[in-house]
């Protein structure tokens, strides 16, 4: 491995760490913001709401990111609807993270027992307090390891983002080797690189698990 | 002494099954009375039906002369006014003790955060449970968890407490501290409606002892009467099940 190759390239990687660490965050919230609306509609039975998450749901979890990238960035202009490639790679990641979110969260809302739905209506609570203070804590403190699965999972399928010309680390990588064939030291750095972004995520994932696992066995 | 509680010819039906038939039963203010019947007779849906967690079919049920059914617009304010506690304690697992006593005051009654804690932490402490006001449920053994679960319960000041079946989850060892709570309660005059196979506390906490069998109450009255000179056969049956001699 060559020092000074490492050096140069090192800049390069920054800026694409970054713009993949921007899309990626940007994905996940969206799909975290679609999830938690798709289990909604799917756990409360909401009329043609929820025939239509259910739709979704199958739709993005059963096709593969790649084949939406491709859709949203190369299909979509025939429409006349042309989006950059950063937004195109931050909805798409958002859409499938929406579906895998959706599942994880409406899990952990269906695991809520009806008896402590009773209790709490039977202490007077209405409906939508039973709902704010009972079930949707307990419901996510359930689904806090899906979730925390999927963030990880999300933030390596990024790696695709490449497909579309978005500069993230997987093109840089790819983009370098193919230029100067210094092997080694772009597929070390881009594992260095993904492993100082999910490494947090990892550490912080269990460390969260761990203190909600606590609470969640046992009423 | 005033009537608090009105059971009017009520039903319960699912589909084709009937739970129980034109039952009815008054409950006056003080009163501890006890139901009890073989299993599946209905007396915890009827204990169900009365803060309408079940709806009925038939009849009416009046808390101080005011309807309760599941359509009311103000059913969680009736409910404020019923306690009850369950086989399976449901304490929130995300709270901790002190904040699942608090829980129901602050957001149903806004009532004072200050005065809400000075009161669960002396209804904890009244039953031996002080020491664990920060736990997590799953931290409390089975009667440990009743016990708030009864506090939590109290917390409302309800004008009536249900009991259904709250030791039959508990290890043998742990009954009695439940009981013992529940006791304390009937002492201090406050009016219940307990379903419980436990006999020999049935018998030291009821004013009035009532016998479901067959959708139907079979028999009903004082106590000791109930226990020592029991009038119908299935009563005398039901009773000598609980015998070893």
């Amino acid at each position: 491995m060559n020092p000074e190759v490492i050096r140069e390239y090192l800049p390069l990687y920054k800026e694409a760490f970054i713009l993949t660490l921007r899309t990626g965050w940007i994905g996940i919230l969206l799909a975290f913001a679609i999830g938690i609306l798709v289990a909604f509609a799917i756990h409360f039975r909401v009329p043609v709401l929820s025939k239509i998450a259910s739709v979704y749901v199958e739709l993005f979890r059963n096709t593969p990111l790649l084949v939406q990238l491709f859709f949203i960035y190369f299909a979509l202009p025939k429409i006349g609807l042309s989006i950059p490639a950063e937004t195109c790679g931050a909805v798409g990641l958002g859409l499938l993270g929406g579906s895998y979110m959706a599942e994880g969260i409406r899990s952990g809302l269906d695991a809520v027992p009806v008896s402590q739905e009773e209790s709490a209506l039977a202490l007077g609570l209405t409906k939508r307090q039973l709902f704010t203070y009972v079930v949707f804590p307990e419901a996510m403190s359930i689904s806090i390891p899906a979730i925390v699965a999927n963030v990880i999972f999300l933030l390596k399928e990024t790696s695709v983002f490449s497909a579309i010309s978005l500069m993230d680390l997987m093109f840089t990588a790819k983009d370098l080797i193919g230029l100067y064939y210094d092997t080694t030291e772009a597929l070390v750095l881009l594992v260095v690189f993904y492993i100082i972004m999910l490494l947090p995520v990892s550490i912080l994932g269990s460390i969260i698990e761990k203190r909600v696992r606590l609470r969640t066995l046992g009423g | 002494m005033e009537t608090i509680l009105e059971i009017k010819n009520i039903s319960k039906r699912y589909d084709d099954i009937t739970v129980f038939e034109k039952i009815s039963l008054t409950v006056k203010r003080g009163e501890v009375v006890v139901i009890v019947g073989p299993s599946g007779c209905g007396k915890s849906t009827l204990l169900r039906c009365i803060n309408s967690l079940e709806d009925i079919q038939e009849g009416e049920i009046l808390l101080d002369g005011v309807v309760i059914n599941p359509t009311s617009k103000d059913l969680s304010q009736v409910r404020e006014k019923i306690g009850m506690v369950f086989q399976s304690y449901d304490l929130f697992p995300h709270l901790t003790i002190l904040q699942n006593l608090m829980l129901a005051p602050l957001k149903v009654k806004k009532a004072d955060k200050k005065e809400t804690k000075k009161e669960a932490l002396e209804l904890l402490d009244r039953v031996g449970l002080l020491s664990k006001k920060d736990s997590y449920p799953r931290q409390l053994s089975g009667g440990q968890k009743q016990r708030v679960a009864i506090v939590r319960a109290l917390m409302m000041h309800p004008e009536i407490l249900l009991f259904d079946e709250i030791t039959a989850a508990l290890d043998p060892e742990m009954v009695k501290e439940v009981l013992d709570v529940v006791l304390s309660l009937a002492r201090e005059g406050r009016t219940m409606v307990i379903v419980t196979h436990e006999m020999q506390f049935a018998r030291a906490a009821a004013d009035r002892m009532v016998f479901i069998d067959g959708a139907t109450i079979v028999e009903e009255g004082d106590a000791k009467e109930f226990f020592d000179d029991p009038k119908t056969d299935r009563l005398r049956k039901f009773l000598r099940s609980f015998s070893y001699d």
